[in-house]
């Protein structure tokens, strides 16, 4: 049996062991389309939730925990060392990151290694640092361990780069079983769609999870000139190009002195 | 005042790409060169993906040149002649170098070698420039005459054959020595993606003895010509080219190339051969100090093409 069966196995025998279904989880996103116009400069999706439960359920000891992870678009990300040879530092190793998400931001209501013991986290991809960020080796994909230093250092970038987040406290409970957490769409995100998953935890167990997607998109000015230069290459060019003959005339015709 | 551009997919101040725009036009218009290799990195640097930038600075480099051309053509300070002959080898010379870039590519080294190349040419092309220059100033200084034309000194070069008369540069070369230059630049052009005025310039000036007043406008010809060739080129395979950035540039652009034309007219040759030779150098040096100084993050990484 693969690990990956194992693992899908035990997340089954561990979801048949809870009360199953005794919670269940409802979410709403403010809006489920950012609209890219001229005056683009980021953007807050709010995703509010409530936990839904039936009249036999107890309460939970330990209160309720949420994680709500948002997943951009999948891309192919190529992560480079630099290495010192005959005094200039070129890009010596490379490493090919495969179908990732473009931007990934993880929210929960309080720092998330105290939610659920490690296993539970890893098996359900709970938290940057427990994504499967798979990596082509000579030829394979596989995921790497946590302290391979491409790893790191692809995240580091993408946090950097504000397209990875991490937030200990972007999930708000306004009633014990009712939350707000506010998605940031910074300005660089990446258009297409975005997955938003929502995991409510108890005691350390997964109880629920629900799914739900948010889409960026360009419209007006921005959606005509990316639909053009896609669609219309040639056109585009030549449009551009023209721009260009005319905006030099138009100057020289305006800065003439003679 | 921040504008989101389609292309590049980020907000950028919109007064900043002006002045930009405005601060390299004025160099290319005095100094006769496209001025891509100082734009491609400050857009780079402001966080423009190197694609989208390296596909956009072409098109400014089109309308700075353009205007340029236009001013230099009314004071009859280009060779039309010269021009079309450079332009037919230069065409050659960017078609072999789009294929020798695309074969760079594949091989995995290209950022590399481009990086080598700016550092190798920059700094010999502007140490070169910067000494002959110091030492036509001091020996104009010295009462001496300046020895741009001597009938007499005449170089191998000037005894090819195909020999043909320029009635603008007042000059009677062959056009073989033209043909290798404008290969070459385009050829480069291609390559290391920049319109190779300041390889053109000196090379003219030097090799086949064209005036200096002639020589910046007829660069500008060759430049306007292969970087609108380039803007259609990139627009057309990449998809990459940012038609409201590349606006934003040449709006600065066009009127920075204005001032630069006329400002440039003030110097004397050798001493705009001297600021255009620190002007290469110093950012000849630029490349080697981030290919020597240990940098401050080893990694890097690079959105690549879906591959399924």
């Amino acid at each position: 049996m693969s690990a990956g069966a194992k693992a899908a196995l035990g997340a089954a025998l561990l979801l048949a062991a809870t009360p199953a279904c005794a919670e269940r989880l409802i979410s709403a996103l403010s809006t489920s389309r950012v609209l890219i116009a001229s005056n683009f400069t980021g953007a807050d999706v709010v995703l509010f939730g409530s936990v839904e439960r039936d009249a036999q359920t107890v309460a939970r000891r330990g209160g309720y925990d949420i994680v709500v992870t948002v997943t951009g678009p999948r891309e192919n990300v190529v992560t480079f060392r630099k290495q010192r040879v005959a005094a200039i530092w070129v890009n010596a190793d490379s490493r090919t990151f495969v179908r990732v998400p473009s931007y990934l931001t993880v929210l929960a209501n309080r720092t998330i290694n105290e939610i659920a013991d490690v296993n539970t986290l890893r098996r359900t991809q709970t938290g940057l640092a427990r994504t499967l960020l798979p990596q082509e080796i000579s030829g394979d994909i596989a995921d790497s361990i946590r302290d391979d230093p491409f790893r790191q250092a692809f995240l580091r970038l993408k946090v950097d780069q504000n397209l990875y987040r991490e937030q200990q406290n972007g999930v708000t409970f306004l009633a014990p079983a009712l939350f707000r957490a506010a998605i940031p769409i910074p300005d660089n995100a990446p258009t297409g769609s975005y997955e938003v998953d929502v995991k409510l935890f108890a005691d350390g167990v997964l109880l629920a999870r629900t799914q739900t997607a948010l889409e960026v998109v360009k419209v007006g000015f921005e959606q005509f000139v990316a639909s053009a230069a896609r669609d219309h290459g040639l056109f585009y060019g030549l449009a551009t190009a023209m721009m260009a003959f005319l905006t030099g005339w138009f100057a020289s015709v305006v800065f003439r002195k003679d | 005042m921040q504008i989101y551009l389609p292309i590049a997919e980020l907000p950028v101040n919109v007064l900043l790409i002006l002045f930009m725009g405005l601060a390299v036009g004025f160099i290319s218009g005095m100094f006769g060169i496209g001025g891509g290799f100082l734009m491609t990195p400050l857009l780079i640097f402001i966080g423009i993906a190197p694609a989208v930038a390296v596909a956009s600075v072409a098109s400014h480099v089109a309308a700075s040149s353009f205007s340029g051309a236009i001013s230099y053509w009314r004071r009859r300070a280009l060779d039309p002649s010269l021009a079309l002959m450079l332009l037919i080898a230069g065409m050659i010379g960017t078609t072999s170098g789009v294929w020798v870039f695309t074969y760079l590519r594949s091989l995995g080294q290209l950022d590399l070698t481009i990086s080598l190349s700016y550092l190798i040419l920059l700094s010999v092309v502007g140490g070169m420039m910067m000494t002959e220059s110091v030492r036509a100033i001091l020996r104009a200084r010295g009462g001496r005459p300046s020895e741009i034309r001597r009938p007499g000194s005449h170089m191998w070069i000037h005894g090819l054959p195909l020999k043909m008369r320029f009635k603008v540069s007042k000059i009677y070369v062959s056009v073989i020595p033209i043909w290798v230059i404008g290969f070459f630049i385009g050829f480069i052009g291609a390559v290391m993606g920049i319109g190779g005025g300041f390889l053109l310039v000196p090379a003219l000036i030097y090799l086949i003895r064209v005036p200096t007043g002639v020589v910046i406008g007829t660069s500008q010809v060759l430049t306007l010509v292969t970087m609108a060739y380039a803007t259609i080129v990139h627009a057309a395979t990449n998809h990459l080219v940012d038609a409201l950035l590349a606006l934003l540039l040449m709006m600065g652009g066009v009127i920075g190339a204005q001032f630069g034309a006329r400002a440039g007219q003030r110097f004397s040759g050798e001493q705009l051969r001297l600021l255009l030779g620190m002007l290469v150098l110093s950012v000849g040096l630029r490349f080697a100090y981030d290919l020597v100084v240990t940098p401050p993050d080893l990694f890097t990484m690079r959105t690549v093409e879906e591959t399924q």
